[in-house]
């Protein structure tokens, strides 16, 4: 019985949150589907995320707009958080449930392998590569590579400025990769998160960092007096959530839930990265 | 000692003494100067920079991360004297193909450095189907293998520096080999050691640091995480600091114990050349 | 095998950059640590504080944080723009110079009294029977310690690893972009650092026997 009236509350306060901000015309996410007509049959993880009574959840925490802590309060926020969200309390968990797990991108695949999580959403990139490791559900985003400099540095305005220059990123990364195959001229410096670059680029260590777009978008919007982005996107990155390798029903049940999700997504999106202006639609879903 | 290497100083010496002194305090006060000038400069001191750290919040986050550290150091200080005592027996024992891995064991897990040791288990284990190794089995194995090693070593040290006539004089009584072991050599060998076993165990507690690297959420995991909050002003420094106070203190007392007994023994670390010698080869 | 013949590069240029790192660092821990160690022994007393107090300070700080504090706060302070691998130099250097401080007392502590007795007798001054009389006897009871010391400091260069150098310590992260098992990677890098360090305690032995005999 409590445990009921602790869902309806955070059914209710998370309806009351997003309704507040949005002018009351969204629908809230997963309140739709009532926890209890879950049926998910043949998964691992979710077995083992009932016999633990919490999903563990890996997550980024340092992505303004994406995945992002506030190191004052404790409260993580972003579109990724609130995708996790909704797939957990597709699954079944509500927000009290969740065990966030902060991972950098260079151990995400172990963080899987090893079971330290059940499922991981943070700009997580789908890659062949990578499906040899772990398997995929969504994408549920497109983006692309984008370039962040200082404010008032000019002499970058797209990727066929980098020549010369060094740009950081994150180790274990697309993007850094990118870099290192095409752009030979470039020199590069690495850490294990995107907010170490920021600093390394404001403090002139480095002159730009790449990654995805939608990721320097969150720095810039967050420090525009100092950030800026540059260029348009100039690859493709599908992100999708991580999964352990083999776990086809999961992956299905979290392939349906947003392919069947109506709106949810698009509230979502307007809650948090939308809030930047820019307009996106959810991309279709890419079931393999 | 170091009085036997210059005279007792004349009144000119005394003058000259005084002057080189001062140089000495000015240039140091300067270099302190100059560093605090930097930070105060580019606004290290300013409440900005240093709200996040009176977040009560924040408090209980770094208590926690103190609580990693010292868990980490912990269990991986007993483990490492369980691993050192049981690797000695190896190491002495008159069977060779028991002393002669045991040999091999030490030698490998010294030369290897502690952060690569870390990363075969976070990052080469799991792959192979070990996936209960989480950054906390990671750094306490990591340090555990190294620290046991350079201990065997280290209570080998010590028994080698105990006069032949202890054991000789045990054998004749009609002690067993393990009987010696046990009753005569190594509580000696230990009571000689400790000094030098509480400063490799200092270095097992610097080394919990190294786990930052292979995400294990401590103190220094912290400080990164604090250091680019942008809402708060990036305050990296401020968060070093404080994190640095921390560790140091730790450190310090640890040390200070180490100091303690062996004024206690008086038996300094130096006496035994080959001990510090594996000391500060792990350091 | 084909792990490590597929990507020699990154291996070559890793263990050269570790190299390289190690050698400047050593270089400066030892000027460094000959002045502190001088110091510490001085008769004047405020270099003997200062001395002793950058010593235990420095001891009994994790060489991860003064890198860290090298790599991520040096950079805010508005100072010549540095690259990492010299801020790694740095934090390597100031860390093992109090390493190499001690190691030069506890040598100078091995010469036998009489050693500086008799030297004082014949009227020497503190510089002169430092130079002349003691530190040629310390230094030869120094150098198998003092490859201890630098033992250490080639092991520890594998932290800079963590703050954007790309030495041998490094190789896992760039080889796992190329789809590399982390473990064959690794155990690579560990056998080649376990050869490097053979090398040096080969060296640390034929001096160790070498001045035996000198003695």
């Amino acid at each position: 019985m409590r445990k009921k009236l602790s869902l309806l509350a955070t059914a209710a306060t998370a309806a009351l949150l997003l309704a507040g901000c949005a002018g009351g015309d969204t629908t809230d996410p997963g309140s739709s589907d009532a926890p209890a007509e879950v049926t998910l049959t043949g998964s691992p993880t979710y077995d083992a995320m009932v016999e633990a009574d919490t999903v563990r959840i890996g997550v980024k925490e340092d992505q303004p707009g994406l995945g992002f802590l506030d190191a004052g309060t404790g409260e993580r926020s972003g579109f990724d958080i609130e995708i996790a969200k909704w797939v957990a309390e597709s699954l079944g968990f509500s927000d009290d449930k969740i065990e966030y797990i902060a991972i950098p991108s260079a151990n995400r695949e172990s963080a899987i392998v090893n079971g330290d999580i059940d499922y991981y959403v943070g700009t997580y990139s789908i890659t062949d590569k990578r499906k040899e490791q772990i398997d995929f559900a969504g994408p549920y985003f497109i983006t692309g590579q984008g370039i962040l400099v200082a404010a008032d540095d000019d002499s970058i305005t797209s990727e066929n400025d980098l020549a010369g220059k060094t740009v950081c990123s994150a180790t274990g990364s697309t993007p850094i990769q990118n870099i290192k195959d095409n752009y030979p001229d470039t020199e590069t410096e690495e850490f294990d998160t995107y907010s170490q670059c920021v600093e390394a680029l404001k403090d002139g260590q480095v002159d730009a960092v790449t990654t995805d777009q939608a990721i320097l978008l969150g720095y810039a919007s967050q420090d525009s007096e100092n950030l800026k982005v540059v260029g348009e996107p100039f690859s493709v990155e599908n992100y999708g959530v991580g999964l352990p390798k083999g776990d086809d029903a999961l992956r299905g049940f979290i392939n349906d839930m947003f392919t069947d999700g109506n709106d949810t997504w698009q509230s979502i999106y307007d809650e948090t990265l939308g809030q930047s202006g820019t307009a996106v639609e959810q991309p279709a879903v890419d079931a393999y | 000692m170091s009085n036997v290497l210059f005279d007792a100083p004349g009144p000119r010496a005394r003058v000259r003494h005084r002057y080189i002194g001062a140089i000495t305090l000015v240039a140091v006060v300067a270099i302190f100067a100059f560093i605090l000038l930097r930070f105060v400069e580019t606004g290290q001191f300013t409440a900005e920079k240093w709200e996040l750290f009176t977040i009560p919040f924040v408090h209980a986050k770094i208590l926690e991360a103190t609580i990693a550290t010292l868990q980490a150091f912990g269990l991986a200080a007993v483990l490492s004297l369980i691993l050192g005592l049981l690797l000695l027996v190896g190491r002495v024992s008159k069977h060779r193909w028991i002393s002669v891995p045991t040999y091999l064991f030490v030698e490998l897990f010294r030369a290897i450095p502690l952060l690569i040791l870390m990363m075969i288990m976070y990052y080469g284990l799991p792959p192979l189907g070990f996936s209960f190794v989480t950054p906390f089995i990671a750094v306490v194995t990591g340090l555990t293998l190294y620290n046991g090693s350079v201990l065997s070593e280290v209570f080998r040290a010590g028994i080698e520096s105990l006069p032949k006539g202890q054991a000789e004089a045990a054998y004749a009584i009609g002690m067993s080999k393990t009987q010696v072991m046990r009753m005569i050599l190594l509580p000696q060998a230990l009571r000689a050691m400790a000094p030098v076993i509480v400063s490799q165990l200092v270095v097992v507690l610097k080394d919990t640091a190294l786990g930052f690297i292979v995400t294990y959420q401590e103190l220094l995991y912290l400080a990164k995480f604090y250091g680019a909050q942008p809402n708060y002003g990036s305050p990296i420094i401020p968060s070093t600091i404080v994190m640095a106070a921390i560790y140091i203190s730790l450190c310090l007392l640890l040390a200070g114990v180490a100091k303690y007994i062996e004024v206690r023994t008086k038996r300094g670390p130096a006496k035994n050349i080959r001990a510090q010698q594996l000391v500060n080869e792990a350091a | 095998m084909d792990t490590l013949l597929n990507n020699l590069d990154v291996f070559v240029d890793g263990f050269a950059l570790t190299i390289q790192v190690f050698l400047w660092s050593a270089l400066f821990a030892l000027i460094l640590g000959t002045v502190v160690g001088a110091m510490r022994v001085s008769p004047v007393a405020p270099m003997r504080a200062v001395g002793t107090g950058y010593v235990n300070l420095v001891r009994n700080t994790p060489l991860t944080l003064l890198m860290f504090f090298f790599a991520f706060g040096y950079p805010k302070l508005d100072l010549p723009s540095v690259s990492y691998t010299t801020l790694a130099i740095f934090a390597l250097s100031l860390y093992s110079a109090t390493y190499v401080a001690e190691t030069l007392r506890a040598g100078i502590n091995t010469v036998p009294l009489g050693q500086a007795e008799a030297a004082r007798a014949i009227g020497l001054t503190f510089g002169q029977s430092m130079s002349q009389v003691l530190m040629p006897q310390a230094f030869r009871a120094v150098i198998p310690p003092m490859m201890s010391v630098f033992i250490a400091l080639l092991k520890n260069t594998t932290v800079a690893a963590g703050f954007s150098v790309a030495e041998a310590g490094a190789i896992r992260a760039t080889l796992s972009e190329r789809g590399e098992p982390a473990i064959i990677v690794l155990l690579w890098v560990a056998l080649l650092f376990v050869l490097l360090v053979a090398i040096l305690s080969f060296v640390q032995r034929k001096l160790e026997n070498g001045l035996k005999v000198l003695r």
